[in-house]
């Protein structure tokens, strides 16, 4: 007699098989997709020069905070390919259902696809369990996935911020395999920016109003600082009730917002001193 | 990432009606780290020739000074200014003098001559010189730039009207590059005046 030890096969990892005239994608609905592993001799390798190639969205800035009155989730709109802008307009904070945002850091593809397929599976949660699924269990969903892919290219930085039973929640969950729960998290090239001004303006009682005008500040300045950063500063927050769209201002016009333009004398100074020192 | 692009620059010259444009971006960056936003690229060598240095920021002031103190030299020597043909001799004479060990600066040189005929012309870090009859760019933005310049230039124009040429292709180009932008600044010159003017861009 011979032991079945197939189940202990991880269903992540099949390689194809030579003999299958054709592969019939029947897996169970929920489950952690499998892909097919290319059928390369240098897999390490491979996949090490695939990811240079699948990191489109290389800056960015996201940031997500608790506060009083629930969660704030404020991201960037800009995807770069080295110097290129290649896009203005992407959005970045992912909608995975009425309760709960994940936001893109790293991968375009990476992130929309396991996102999307978070929601699928808090879905079913849902109909099995008669109840929502909690932001830690979400959270936990998402980064157990990452983790069986760990060290295959996968490239994601994101942050799940949402309202469940127990109040407001908010993890960092990242491709690595990490998965952190926190107060104030900010993700991109340009989140060093962003946390020096969300963690000088943030206080624990602020208004809805104000924690909007913060996250929305923060994203300008990071935007400004950080040449991969850029397009429209958009926020949202989660509260009770889901999630809500607050704002979404273009940067470009946001910047003559917070500082009107006057003649500069710094800049009348260096042509003057110019032509003094030339005379 | 190249040393060319470490600090970022988008520059472009423009033919006119008897007269030219000269513009650039205003940003200083240490790569994707935006360090100031009123940074000088362009610099007037006399009052008919003006010369524009994209590349790396050390390299921009070194050579400007260098070419500044060739220029006085000339002119204690000659008791007249250098004809921009014989500047942009110069300039490339200097860039080669350091062939295998260059300057990390593609400069444009634009003037007007003693009977006020525009002359553009731009070099590669090591000297080659190229003149030009319609417009001229280079720094990290030179590609969408040709592209700008490609489709809305045209020759002839009144000062007025270059001027608007010009500001339009360089802010349309810095919005496709990271490390350009935060603001532009363009010299019109015609053979009685010179007009600056310091535009608003996006600043991100």
């Amino acid at each position: 007699m011979r032991l079945d030890f197939s189940g202990l096969d991880p269903v992540t990892l099949h390689r194809p098989k030579a003999d299958a005239g054709f592969d019939l994608p029947c897996q169970p609905i929920g489950s952690a997709p499998s892909f097919d592993l290319p059928a390369v001799a240098d897999l390490d390798g491979f996949e090490k020069a695939a990811v240079d190639m699948v990191k489109p969205l290389h800056g960015t800035t996201t940031l997500a905070f608790v506060f009083k009155e629930g969660v704030i989730v404020a991201a960037d709109s800009r995807a770069s390919m080295g110097n290129y802008i290649s896009s203005q307009n992407v959005k970045k904070i992912l909608e995975i259902n009425p309760y709960l945002l994940g936001t893109m850091a790293g991968g375009a593809a990476d992130c929309q696809f396991w996102q999307r397929n978070l929601g699928t599976r808090c879905r079913l949660h849902e109909l099995g369990n008669k109840r929502r699924i909690s932001v830690t269990g979400a959270s936990k969903l998402l980064a157990n996935t990452l983790y069986s892919y760990r060290g295959m290219g996968l490239s994601m930085g994101t942050m799940i911020a949402g309202w469940d039973e127990t109040g407001p929640g908010l993890y960092y969950v990242d491709s690595e395999g990490g998965r952190v729960k926190g107060r104030r998290f900010s993700v991109g090239s340009g989140s060093t920016y962003a946390y020096g001004v969300l963690d000088t303006g943030f206080h624990w009682d602020m208004t809805i109003d104000e924690a909007v005008e913060l996250a929305r500040r923060s994203i300008y300045h990071a935007t400004f600082r950080d040449g991969a950063s850029g397009g429209v500063a958009s926020v949202y927050y989660v509260g009770p009730n889901g999630w809500k769209k607050m704002s979404g201002d273009d940067v470009g016009e946001l910047h003559y917002k917070y500082y009107p333009v006057s003649d500069s004398p710094a800049e009348k100074e260096i042509v003057m001193k110019e032509a003094s020192s030339a005379s | 990432m190249s040393i060319t692009s470490y600090n970022g620059s988008a520059l472009v010259a423009m033919l006119g009606k008897n007269c030219f444009a000269i513009a650039s971006d205003r940003r200083l960056g240490v790569n994707f780290q935006t360090i100031a936003t009123d940074y000088q690229r362009i610099f007037e060598i006399h009052e008919k020739l003006y010369i524009g240095l994209s590349g790396l920021g050390t390299d921009v002031q070194t050579l400007y000074q260098r070419l500044k103190f060739r220029h006085k030299l000339y002119q204690l020597r000659e008791e007249r200014n250098m004809r921009p043909e014989t500047f942009a001799s110069l300039v490339s004479a200097m860039l080669y003098e350091k062939r295998f060990g260059p300057y990390f600066c593609e400069p444009i040189i634009a003037g007007l001559s003693e009977d006020n005929v525009p002359f553009i012309c731009t070099t590669d870090l090591i000297g080659a010189k190229q003149y030009s009859s319609d417009f001229v760019v280079s720094g990290t933005a030179s590609e969408s730039l040709y592209g700008a310049c490609e489709s809305m230039y045209k020759p002839d124009l009144e000062p007025d009207d270059l001027f608007e040429v010009i500001a339009q292709a360089l802010i349309s180009s810095v919005d496709r590059d990271c490390i350009s932008g935060w603001g532009g600044i363009v010299h019109i010159v015609t053979p009685d005046q010179v007009i600056t003017k310091t535009l608003r861009g996006r600043m991100d």
